[in-house]
């Protein structure tokens, strides 16, 4: 089953070769395709590839912010506007990675990878697809086995007021590694009091996912030691971590809570 | 503190103005490394270069119905699909080249697998992209059977089968024994005066050597009927032998190129690329091209295996070793490589850099359903150093001795004799262990500072002790049941044996032992047939304990009770290998 | 399988190549072109053996589908010494022992470079950002990340800049 190479100028006509070919893939920066086509992937033939400059773009939005899906990790470090996403940026792959790989590829890859869309998933984020329509990302992941062929045009997220937003990667190899487990958090206070927090975790599970048993424990606790400590109990409940070449499922959550405090308590 | 460093060492052959040590020397390869021009094996282009994939076992253990691969032959860019019965002598072993050991792994399977990624069809095409459709096309009818993955599983008596040459799940040794034995003087005797036992379970994961370069080899015709053949190789030599067993043609027939190697950590010795890539380049006339992918090289790619051991030690609350024993499991996968040599070459080197009058070992080579294991980096030694060194830190923390002096106090001197029957000579680990707690600031006490490798060794340490030996763990007498050991007996002292004419060469990649490996054809055990008589167990002379070096150690308790005081029954206990002797993890006990 | 031209500069040195659907850089640049600076060390980019330069940006060659360099300037170890004089760097290298094997080393060559063209004067820490999407099995990394540091202060950047 030899490939084929697909181009278009606009994202729409992009879209509408991916719908009507059960075979056709979408490619951004190429790291997870390429993989795949290395790799003698048997589930596509065609390559679907857009020159759409709107897929670069990065626009302020009032009080949101919208990445085109196409917008790399460098060139997020590259950007002021997204300053709270540069630790995240700087956790995904060396250099030549950064260079390729995008968004919008990002809220394909599958475990262990995915630590943007942890990022994404505690910023309200809501994809944009190229036909318009617009999803919330934590269905959008829970249906993307099922629509691997969807062209995502932007996300659209939250911009945190300062201290806000905390992140976290755990490698095993430094300076960085692949993921044991990463977290993302949004923890706004009032009075002192957390209220609202959202919390995701990324390589804990078959997709990045929020986790809703930390949220709710979070709710009205202090951020220190004692006020998070019910958070910490039910860092792993309604979740069974994988278990792969980096560490064992129970592995994962015996340093689950460790890392979930260090997140939340150092940043 | 001055070290006094051993100057006397090849005192005719060493220049003592060699100043090499601290100083840069220019690697010979560097600049081609630096420039890109270094010639790895996959820096050759050839017109029509011909591309390889394997099918491959999804399953640890699976029967082989039927191969369907009619659909794969006929597509795009296919030129050949290599079966098992096309390789001309398809059954093979690493070590047959030293004559050790039973052909027991085939290049390609036809009837069964036996680890998950072992190859059962190699497929020649057009590009790399058409060989992994082709590879995608092929149906293999799989008859999935239980498979196990752990070594004290596998020697049970209802085990699965992994290597049907070695039906046991063990190694066989020397034609007689499923494991390799170490016999020395009497641990069961000196445990018995021991004033503590201490009891260790270590173990060692499968460790991939994972070089940057995979494997690969590319091989195309040449000259006068004969083949080139460009490769990753670790041991050009060795590559080249087992490709002419395996294809069945005179080694002068092929060509190896071979020596710019990216990276290699023992991961390219096993030769499971160039047979391929030459056999297809015979069959279809082209240059071909086999190189694992990293998926390949991680599954398939034999690492070092893993190791399970189990110490016990007999200590004097002065912190002297009087018996060590061990019971040793190499993981060597479904298939032998080289973990059966690292297993005597392991246990010449048991107990350790230590003078222990009475040391007993069997170390097991079992077979498993994991990737067969093979060369890395000191294979055989490095894992049950971890134990040794281990379990001498826990001993000094039971026995409550700074760990350094409690090495020093046990470490072999010059003129001792050692486990396998060698005279320890040149020994240094005195005089390490002093730098080394000086370069940490570890204090440890004047006497062990002015302790020295040259003093204290040889006279009664130099004896071979009465050894008890025994002929427990035939070949076979596992899988029956076995529960007993059989009878022992004790061999008086000897004066040390004269090193054997004749041993088991290492296998080319390997550097040599340091000291000769106890061989096939010469146990390191002193063969019973040595034994000038039979002495009832009851009536043994009490085991040889070290005698007291500098420094002199503190009062010793009083003198151990005889065997036959100590309550113990003195017949051998059940010299069965498993668990179930080593209960506990800590397993220390006190008298 | 249909082929594409492609038309792009390597090393100051424009080439001209048809390419298959598909077909990976590296791929192209090793039994296209001939360079056979870039290795094969994973396929997937972990390793960072297959590292090149476009337009001055370090990117995994075995994960760049070869027709989206048209147009674009490559660089690679292979054109790195230029008039039979060593890049500093390649000379730092060497002198430091920053090569064993030396599979990893064009690789790690070209981050250290794209890193050394933008910072001339990096800090230890960004030295190890740079080379940490490149494996090396045999030197421990310390070697490499000295001999960075030293082509660095001898001018490395500003040469290539």
């Amino acid at each position: 089953m030899s490939i084929s190479v697909k181009t278009f100028a606009s994202s729409a006509e992009a879209a509408s070769a991916l719908s009507g070919d059960r075979a056709a893939r979408f490619m951004g920066g190429g790291t997870l395709i390429m993989r795949a086509v290395n790799e003698g992937d048997q589930s596509f033939n065609t390559i679907v590839l857009a020159s759409d400059p709107a897929l670069k773009q990065v626009q302020p939005q009032g009080d949101r912010l919208i990445i085109g899906a196409g917008v790399t990790m460098t060139q997020i470090l590259a950007s002021r506007d997204l300053d709270f996403l540069h630790p995240v940026a700087r956790a995904v792959g060396g250099p030549a990675i950064r260079n390729m790989a995008t968004v919008g590829g990002n809220l394909f890859a599958a475990h262990p990878y995915g630590d943007m869309t942890a990022a994404l998933l505690v910023l309200d984020c809501q994809v944009t697809l190229a036909g318009g329509q617009s999803t919330a990302l934590a269905d959008f992941l829970r249906d993307r086995e099922r629509e691997p062929r969807s062209l995502v045009a932007s996300v659209s997220i939250a911009r945190p007021q300062r201290g806000v937003f905390k992140f976290r990667k755990v490698s095993r190899v430094k300076p960085k590694g692949v993921s044991l487990m990463t977290i993302a958090a949004w923890v706004p206070q009032s009075g002192g009091r957390v209220s609202g927090a959202r919390i995701a975790y990324s390589s804990m599970g078959p997709t990045p996912m929020r986790v809703p048993a930390v949220e709710q424990a979070l709710e009205g606790a202090a951020l220190d030691e004692t006020g998070i400590s019910s958070a910490l109990a039910a860092a792993t409940n309604g979740i069974e971590p994988p278990t792969d070449s980096i560490a064992s499922s129970w592995y994962r959550r015996e340093v689950a809570p460790v890392h979930l405090k260090r997140t939340l308590l150092e940043g | 503190m001055s070290v006094e460093f051993r100057k006397e060492l090849f005192a005719n052959e060493r220049d003592d103005n060699l100043n090499e040590i601290g100083k840069g020397t220019q690697r010979q390869d560097a600049l081609g490394h630096v420039t890109g021009r270094s010639p790895y094996f996959d820096d050759h282009l050839f017109e029509g270069l011909l591309q390889i994939r394997c099918v491959r076992s999804p399953h640890h253990h699976a029967r082989i119905r039927s191969v369907d691969y009619s659909q794969a032959e006929k597509m795009p860019g296919v030129v050949r699909v290599i079966r098992p019965e096309d390789v001309p002598n398809n059954f093979n072993t690493l070590l047959s080249l030293l004559n050790f050991g039973r052909d027991d792994e085939p290049l390609l399977s036809s009837k069964k697998v036996s680890y998950k990624g072992e190859p059962v069809l190699a497929i020649v095409a057009g590009s790399d992209r058409q060989a992994r459709d082709a590879v995608a096309a092929v149906r293999v009818d799989w008859e999935v059977l239980p498979h196990v993955l752990d070594v004290e599983e596998a020697m049970k008596p209802n085990a699965p089968v992994v290597n049907d040459v070695y039906p046991n799940n063990t190694f066989d040794y020397h034609d007689k024994y499923d494991h390799q034995k170490l016999r020395y003087g009497d641990v069961e005797t000196a445990f018995a005066q021991a004033d503590k036992i201490v009891e260790g379970r270590y173990q060692m994961s499968p460790i991939e050597q994972a070089p940057v370069e995979t494997n690969g080899a590319i091989a195309a015709p040449e000259t006068n009927d004969r083949f080139v053949c460009y490769t990753s190789t670790q041991a050009l030599f060795f590559s080249l032998g087992t490709s002419a067993k395996l294809l069945n043609v005179s080694s002068n027939r092929l060509h190896f190129i071979g020596g710019t190697v990216g990276g290699g950590f023992g991961g390219k010795v096993d030769s499971l690329v160039e047979p391929v890539a030459i056999l297809a380049c015979m069959l279809t006339g082209k240059p071909c091209r086999f190189v694992w992918d990293r998926e390949e090289e991680m599954q398939v790619g034999a690492p070092r295996g893993g190791e399970r051991w189990y110490l016990k030690d007999g200590v004097m609350n002065d912190g002297r070793i009087i018996a060590r024993q061990f019971t040793g499991y190499f993981d060597s996968g479904a298939y032998t490589r080289l973990s059966s040599y690292a297993i005597i070459k392991g246990t010449a080197h048991l107990p350790g850099p230590y003078h222990i009058p009475n040391v007993k070992s069997d170390v097991f080579c079992v077979f498993t359903n994991r990737t067969p294991a093979t060369a890395m980096r000191g294979f055989g030694v490095t894992g049950v150093d971890f134990a040794i060194e281990s379990q001498m830190d826990k001993i000094a923390h039971e026995v409550g001795m700074n760990p350094v002096e409690f090495r020093i106090l046990n470490a072999y001197r010059d003129g001792d004799m050692k486990a396998h029957r060698r005279e320890a000579k040149n020994c240094a680990l005195i005089e390490c262990a002093q730098v080394a707690a000086e370069k940490a600031n570890w204090p440890i006490r004047d006497e062990f500072k002015q302790a020295s490798s040259m003093v204290g060794g040889g006279g009664e340490r130099a004896q071979i002790p009465h050894t008890v030996t025994d002929e427990d763990g035939k070949i076979g007498e596992r899988r029956a049941g076995r529960t007993g050991g059989g009878q022992t007996r004790t061999i008086a002292p000897t004066t040390p044996a004269p090193a054997p004419a004749a041993h088991t060469p290492p296998p080319p990649s390997a550097p040599p032992p340091a000291a000769p490996p106890a061989a096939a054809e010469q146990p390191a055990y002193a063969h019973p047939a040595a034994a000038p008589a039979y002495q009832p167990a009851a009536t043994q002379a009490p085991p040889p304990v070290a005698p007291a070096v500098t420094p002199a150690p503190p009062p010793a308790p009083a003198a151990p009770a005889p065997a036959s005081d100590s309550g113990r029954p003195s017949a051998r206990p059940v010299n069965r290998p498993g668990y179930s002797r080593f209960a506990s993890n800590s397993g220390f006990r006190r008298r | 399988m249909s082929k594409k031209p492609v038309q792009f500069t390597l090393n100051g040195e424009t080439k001209a190549v048809f390419v298959d659907d598909g077909q990976n850089l590296l791929d192209v640049l090793r039994r296209g072109v001939g360079d056979l600076s870039p290795k094969y060390g994973c396929g997937q980019g972990t390793c960072g053996a297959c590292t090149v330069l476009i337009d001055g940006e370090p990117h995994l060659s075995c994960l760049t589908l070869a027709e989206t360099v048209e147009g674009r300037a490559l660089s690679s170890t292979g054109g790195l010494a230029q008039g039979g004089e060593l890049h500093p760097l390649q000379d730092a290298f060497m002198r430091h022992f920053a090569a064993q094997c030396g599979f990893c080393s064009c690789g790690m060559l070209m981050a250290a470079k794209a890193l050394l063209d933008r910072t001339p004067n990096p800090s230890r820490d960004e030295v190890v950002e740079a080379i940490s999407g490149n494996i090396c099995r045999c030197t421990g990394y310390e070697p490499i990340i000295e001999a960075i540091l030293d082509a660095a202060q001898n001018g490395a950047g500003r040469r290539s800049a």
